[in-house]
């Protein structure tokens, strides 16, 4: 075979295996409604959130956010999204509701993380819930990370 | 094909591979446990203040205080996976100005081998009971607990435990500042 035929049919090769992962990880976006649904834990901070760890994430608009949950949550204008507790909600009866989280290992909630004046946290900053836990896998994903195109396309690290 | 190199390789991807399938075992195995149990509540001498929150707005909200007595045991709820319960009191009310307000008053984390068995008399409530406003007087507040499930592996749980109980906040503010004792916690 000519050398041009084999360096295509391998480039294609790479090229579905690629856009198969891709596309599942954007089925999995669509399924949970969720922009982040798997996030790999990078700091050890939180209570039970170890370093590697794999967090599954959903998004569920029927699926209310409630005092006790843990949620995942990105401050405007920040990259790394915050995985802490609710533990204050107060709920209008036009639908509009605010929240005040807190990580379970701190003495104090979470207004210092919050942008300048922001004293409450929104629906629409929430990224979505903490639904299920998966140890140490993360690990390896994180490994892999470090091969730049696959950080992209897999995961993001959450602190 | 027999070096140490290979072997160590073949040896770490069934470890990998072992490991996994035993994790997920654990998680399928409690899937559809529902960990219920029966606590009980006492809320003691409830009162009402109007202070200003310096925490929030920097307006002069209700602050509720009140001291808690509370009983259970969580020994049944700690299986093979179960690392830790995240236990939490959530008070629950309805106000003029929001339709549903959920405040967190106490927490504690019991992790698998501590002491499962709780009991505590009258203890200050661990975080302040501010309101979003200044609807807290002669309030119906109903106190429940509720425990999150920490897994090894698996889902994320939360249970509402059952035995919450109802207390009305009394009509007229404190004002008089050695009137209660401060809550512990955060400032």
């Amino acid at each position: 075979m000519h050398w041009s035929r084999k360096l295509i049919s391998r480039l294609l090769r790479y090229a579905i295996v690629i856009s198969t992962l891709l596309m599942l990880w954007k089925s999995l976006i669509l399924a949970t409604n969720c922009s982040q649904p798997i996030l790999v834990v990078l700091s050890g901070g939180y209570s039970f959130h170890n370093l590697g760890d794999l967090l599954f994430v959903t998004n569920y608009p029927a699926d209310s956010i409630r005092a006790g949950d843990v949620v995942v949550f990105r401050i405007e204008g920040r990259f790394i999204p915050i995985v802490h507790r609710v533990i204050r909600v107060h709920e209008r009866e036009d639908g509009y509701v605010k929240f005040l989280t807190k990580g379970d290992g701190n003495s104090v909630d979470d207004r210092g993380l919050y942008s300048v004046g922001q004293l409450w946290l929104e629906r629409e900053q929430i990224v979505g819930k903490v639904k299920g836990y998966f140890p140490y896998l993360g690990l390896f994903i994180i490994l892999l990370s470090n091969l730049p195109l696959l950080d992209r396309l897999l995961l993001r690290v959450v602190t | 094909m027999h070096s140490f190199l290979s072997r160590a390789n073949t040896l770490f991807a069934f470890t990998i591979t072992v490991l996994a399938v035993l994790t997920t075992g654990v998680f399928v195995s409690t899937f559809f446990e529902e960990y219920r149990g029966t606590v009980s509540i006492g809320a003691v001498r409830p009162i009402v203040k109007h202070m200003t929150d310096f925490s929030a707005n920097r307006k002069k909200n209700d602050l509720g205080v009140l001291q808690l007595t509370l009983d259970m045991d969580l020994n049944p709820l700690f299986d093979w996976n179960v690392k830790q319960l995240f236990l939490y009191l959530v008070a629950e009310y309805v106000t003029p100005a929001n339709t549903l307000n959920q405040v967190v008053l106490w927490d504690k984390i019991v992790r698998r081998g501590e002491e499962a068995r709780l009991s505590f008399h009258e203890i200050a409530t661990k975080y302040y009971f501010w309101d979003d406003g200044e609807h807290l007087r002669s309030n119906n507040v109903t106190l429940s607990l509720n425990w999150n499930i920490i897994s090894n592996a698996g889902r994320l749980m939360h249970v509402r435990a059952n035995g919450s109980t109802s207390f009305v906040f009394p009509d007229q503010y404190i004002t008089s500042r050695t009137a209660s004792p401060k809550p512990s916690g955060q400032q």
